[in-house]
């Protein structure tokens, strides 16, 4: 299992990269492994407001649905359409595809995240 | 030879398969403004082509008349052909649903004698047969727990406690009752824990929906203490009905303390499944909770039997009709067919069955839960996990010896769940055959793990892509044609 | 020893001694002694002889009428041909096709089945079936409030009251709460709705053709739904739909309404058949299996239950619908139906229910007692103003065998003098005539 050192983790295996005030979320390695074959993801619209440990979207898998809660708080900038007809990339590499980029409101929220280590060790 | 054409696909331009009478009567046209400017593309094709395709395509199913089906919770019994051939009697096939009650009274017979009947044997005291199918019955249930405290003034009951190990429908049924669900966790025997329980119980909780025999075929010996519990916190119990078959004759969820039903008449009382309905789901309720059964309800009077449509707490109507009678129908001729003095065998049949199966495999599947099981069991995938063989392999690997693969990853709480149902209508020589085949693919599974992931091998597909249909979903004949 | 079970003394020693239990009783014994029933109050079993008896003395308690009547049930022909095929075996007893490579025979007919309806309305993607054209207009208002994450929803006086009932029925647990909009002169009000709709109602409930027997015109129902987001919702006879404008040339979002009228017997009341189609843009929120193509590992075409994360096995407490299978046997038998009737016949037969309908109107209008109700268009379905009495009516027709028209006042006092008749294909010149005859002898 990946866990990449730079980003920030939910217990429910979203993940945070932070860059510039905006964040990028997707979902982790151990996400995608557990979900099994993506089939479709549920996006929301640009400019719609997401909060803290708060769904944001919807993932299914052959076997599952799942919601999708959002690691920080802010207003979606950017969605990654790709993945409307792709949704098989979070398979492929859940770390490059991210889903949804927030213009980030307040950055010590973060400090209620897991570093890789904590995470790595959360999903043991 | 295969045969893989659809009906569109034979299709001929020019060919019909329906005959009309003449007639003298002048064609008038629909108004312009509402008539649809083009025709429908559906098939052109002669009687026979309609006949001779839907033959073929029949040949790709298999159901209970050719092989062994022994599905966990769903009690694929034999289906009496008698049975079909009174439901479809033209005196009753051929009523309209609002002829005069003087012209009905056989089917209202029919209508009364079930319920009565299922009351009966569930040890409740009335029952409505207007709910559709089990799932039906289970929203019209907890319909009825909903108006039954909301009449007491009661609200703050919003709570609806199902098992971990409980079907996927019951949370879903509580959903859309407007409640919520409590999960409360299993004893590793797979029954209810009773201290879990304890500790969700309060003044919001409005009820509990449990199976008896649970979904990992054991008896709930506590029920008595569980349904003394719950009552004392102000819940009602429900019963899913799914598991009666093994109860038969010998004990009565209404003794048990249940307060609400379902049953599945298209489990336990043997009307056909039909690749998945039509089904029937009664729903009985105790003395107290009769004033709110949905309408219209059959009532047996002086002058007859008649249909009440208005007493002052139903939860109203939840059926355009009085629900699917005609499958009611096979399950009355069903009962009678069985009567007082053979259903006991029913349940001591099934349950011999299944743990006949259990105590002949437990070398060679692992037996997460010992003991004597009701009608079903669940083992835990294959007992040598080394070799990589999934339940999911076992299963398609039966489907080459003509057998059905039981259910298979439910219930939940056991991971590579094998779900095995065998009912009272399967003889000791079917029974010992498919040990004989599960012992073949357990020995197979070591020695050749590779032949069983790739199974099946002698079925008219292979294993199929589910997510390729779900990516991109195809899922009409026009949608092909524009791929 | 039963004819249904097969077990042997023998057999069951055999089993009991690999089990290891002295006598059957003992795979009971965990029940608590206070539970264990002594003897059930039903019949003795009866034998086949016996059986046969008994279903013919309770069959001579029925009298099947010619009906003159709909309100929801329909008197089409069913060919012969369809009983046959659906009652083999491999078709009837099997169960919902969970292991699709021994299922291909369910799996293609839901997609021949789909295929039809979504022909039929015009609608992009249909389910496998409800259970009748009520509760399938009831999941509908599921649907819209789950889509449009609303509690309200506009429904029509001209729906028919049975299905209105069910909805509201299906709403009041969920606490959604359902708005009538009033007819005007037979039909939907369209400045109702316009003036009920806003952003917190989920949309418009309809039925086509209504309750009067009315084939209703839509006009300017989108574009007063769009301006909110509503979605449209029609319960639609699906028979009719080679003649009517489709439910997507109107804008609907989710079509539904009951399959009896693709040659389903009345048989009381059921079994039924409710169908579902929507749009691709919904696709993922309705509700109910739904068949897809996909290949083999062979590459071979194969069908597939397909988007199933939608459903309740896997949403559990976040489904929004709890329905499984059902009816699936019954869209089969509409599917035969279509598939016999093909392109021309379903139009054919529904042409001549539309003629017949007509004929025995103008009949009925010639008689004293009878006048129009609405000007109005309909199909196979009238609304006349009697001056008879009307119960007295229906008895006497009763006496001929016939089942009378619909009294409205089934579902509403005021209409005391409205009564709607339905005529099907089955209805002949001779047999109409005949009922106007006595219809006529009544004053």
């Amino acid at each position: 299992m990946k866990t990449p050192k730079d980003l920030y983790y939910t217990e429910t295996h979203e993940w945070v990269k932070v860059e510039d005030g905006f964040a990028f979320i997707g979902i982790t390695d151990y996400a995608q492994d557990s979900l099994g074959e993506i089939v479709f993801v549920e996006l929301p619209e640009e400019n719609e407001q997401v909060n803290q440990f708060e769904e944001f979207a919807a993932i299914e898998s052959v076997k599952a649905a799942s919601d999708l809660n959002s690691p920080v708080s802010g207003v979606i900038v950017a969605v990654n359409e790709e993945l409307e007809d792709n949704p098989e990339l979070l398979n492929e590499d859940p770390y490059e595809n991210w889903i949804i980029k927030v213009e980030l409101e307040d950055e010590t929220e973060i400090n209620k995240l897991m570093n890789a280590e904590e995470y790595k060790e959360h999903c043991e | 030879m295969y045969y893989d054409k659809l009906i569109f696909e034979i299709s001929t331009e020019g060919r019909k398969g329906y005959s009309l009478p003449k007639t003298e009567i002048e064609r008038r046209e629909v108004p312009d403004h509402l008539r649809r400017p083009d025709c429908p593309g559906l098939p052109e094709v002669s009687e026979l082509d309609v006949v001779r395709h839907y033959t073929n395509v029949s040949f790709k199913n298999f159901g209970i008349e050719k092989g062994f089906y022994p599905l966990g919770s769903c009690t694929m019994k034999y289906n009496p052909k008698i049975n079909q051939d009174m439901a479809n009697l033209p005196e009753f096939a051929g009523l309209h649903p609002y002829q005069p009650l003087d012209t009905v009274q056989g089917m209202l017979h029919v209508y009364y004698e079930t319920q009565r009947m299922l009351s009966e044997i569930s040890g409740l005291d009335t029952f409505t047969l207007n709910p559709y199918a089990g799932a039906h019955g289970e929203h019209i249930g907890l319909m009825i727990i909903k108006a039954y405290h909301r009449s007491r003034g009661d609200e703050k009951r919003t709570k609806i406690i199902v098992p971990d190990s409980a079907h996927g429908t019951n949370p879903a049924s509580a959903t859309v009752t407007g409640f919520e669900s409590v999960e409360v966790k299993s004893n590793a025997d797979g029954t209810v824990n009773l201290e879990d329980l304890k500790s969700v119980l309060d003044d919001t909780v409005a009820g509990i929906m449990l199976t008896n025999p649970n979904t990992v075929g054991i008896f709930e010996k506590d029920i008595l203490e569980i349904a003394k519990l719950v009552h004392q916190a102000g819940g009602l119990l429900y019963y899913d009905g799914a598991n009666l078959n093994p109860l038969l004759g010998f004990a009565r969820p209404g003794d048990m303390g249940f307060d609400i039903m379902h049953i599945n008449l298209h489990k336990t009382f043997s009307t056909p499944h039909g690749g998945g309905g039509p089904g029937s789901g009664p729903v009985g309720v105790t003395k107290a909770l009769v004033p709110f059964l949905p309408k219209p309800v059959v009532k047996k009077t002086s002058d007859g039997y008649s249909l009440d449509g208005e007493t002052d707490l139903t939860i109203g109507q939840v059926s355009h009709f009085v629900g699917n009678i005609g499958v009611a129908m096979k399950a009355y001729a069903y009962m009678l067919t069985i009567g007082k003095d053979n259903i006991t065998d029913i349940a001591r049949f099934s349950t011999l069955n299944a743990n006949y199966i259990k105590e002949s495999l437990k070398d060679d599947f692992l037996l997460p839960i010992e003991g004597i099981c009701k009608h079903e069991f669940v083992f835990d995938g294959l007992k040598d996990k080394s070799t990589g063989v999934t339940t999911l392999d076992v299963a398609k690997r039966l489907l080459d010896f003509d057998m059905h693969p039981p259910t298979v990853y439910f219930p939940l709480v056991v991971k590579e769940s094998i779900m095995v149902e065998p009912p009272e209508t399967e003889s000791k020589q079917t029974i010992d055959k498919f040990i004989e085949v599960m012992k073949a693919i357990a020995k197979e599974a070591k020695e050749d793990p590779d032949k069983v992931k790739g199974a099946p091998y002698n079925t008219v597909v292979k294993r199929l892509d589910e997510a390729l249909a779900a990516r991109k979903p195809i899922v009409k004949y026009k949608d092909l044609l524009s791929e | 020893m039963h004819k249904y079970m097969p077990h042997t003394h023998d057999d069951v020693r055999a089993m009991l001694d690999r089990i290891g239990v002295e006598k059957l009783e003992d795979l009971f014994s965990e029940i608590p002694k206070t539970l264990v029933h002594k003897e059930l109050d039903i019949p003795n079993s009866m034998s086949e002889i016996e059986l046969r008896e008994h279903f013919a003395s309770l069959a001579k308690q029925n009298t099947p009428l010619i009906p003159f009547m709909g309100a929801g049930a329909y008197d089409h022909y069913t060919p012969s041909v369809i009983r046959h095929l659906i009652e083999r075996q491999e078709f009837l007893t099997a169960y919902t096709p969970y292991q699709p490579e021994i299922a291909q025979g369910t799996l293609q007919y839901i997609f021949e089945y789909q295929s039809m309806i979504c022909q039929l309305t015009g609608m992009d993607v249909s389910n496998a079936s409800m259970y009748d054209g009520a509760t399938a207009t009831a999941e509908a208002m599921f649907m819209a409030t789950g889509v449009r994450r609303s509690k309200k929803i506009l429904i029509s006086a001209t729906v028919n009251p049975n299905i209105q009932e069910v909805v509201k029925t299906y709403a009041l647990y969920r606490d959604i709460e359902v708005i009538t909009v009033n007819e005007e002169d037979g039909q939907t009000s369209l400045d109702e709705v316009k003036a009920l709709m806003d952003k917190d109602v989920a949309g418009l409930i309809v039925q086509n053709p209504n309750l009067y027997g009315i084939t209703e015109d839509f006009t300017g129902f989108k574009d007063a739904l769009d301006e909110h987001k509503g979605l449209f919702i029609m319960n639609h006879d699906p028979s009719l739909l080679a003649h009517l404008k489709t439910p997507a040339s109107w804008g609907v979002d989710i079509a539904v309404g009951d399959a009896q009228t693709l040659g389903v017997p009345l048989s009381y009341g059921g079994p039924y058949i409710g169908y579902m189609a929507t749009t691709t843009k919904l696709m993922r929120k309705m509700p109910g299996r739904i068949c897809g193509v996909t290949k083999d590992q062979d590459g071979k075409r194969a069908f597939v239950l397909t988007l199933q994360a939608r459903e309740q096995h896997i949403r559990r407490e976040k489904a929004n619908s709890n329905i499984c299978s059902n009816q699936s046997l019954l869209a089969l038998f509409v599917t035969i139906y279509m598939a016999l009737m093909g392109k021309k016949g379903v139009y054919e037969a529904q042409q001549m229910s539309h003629d017949h309908a007509h004929y025995l109107h103008d009949k009925l209008l010639e008689l004293p007692t009878f006048e129009p109700a609405f000007d109005k268009p309909f199909f196979k379905e009238f609304t006349l103003k009697t001056t008879l009495d009307v119960d007295k009516m229906n008895d006497v027709l009763k006496e001929h065998g016939y089942l009378g028209p619909l009294p409205q006042k089934r579902f509403d006092e005021a209409k005391a003098d409205l009564v709607t008749f339905a005529v099907t294909e089955k209805r002949s010149k001779a047999q109409m005539d005949a009922f106007v005859d006595i219809v006529r002898g009544l004053s």
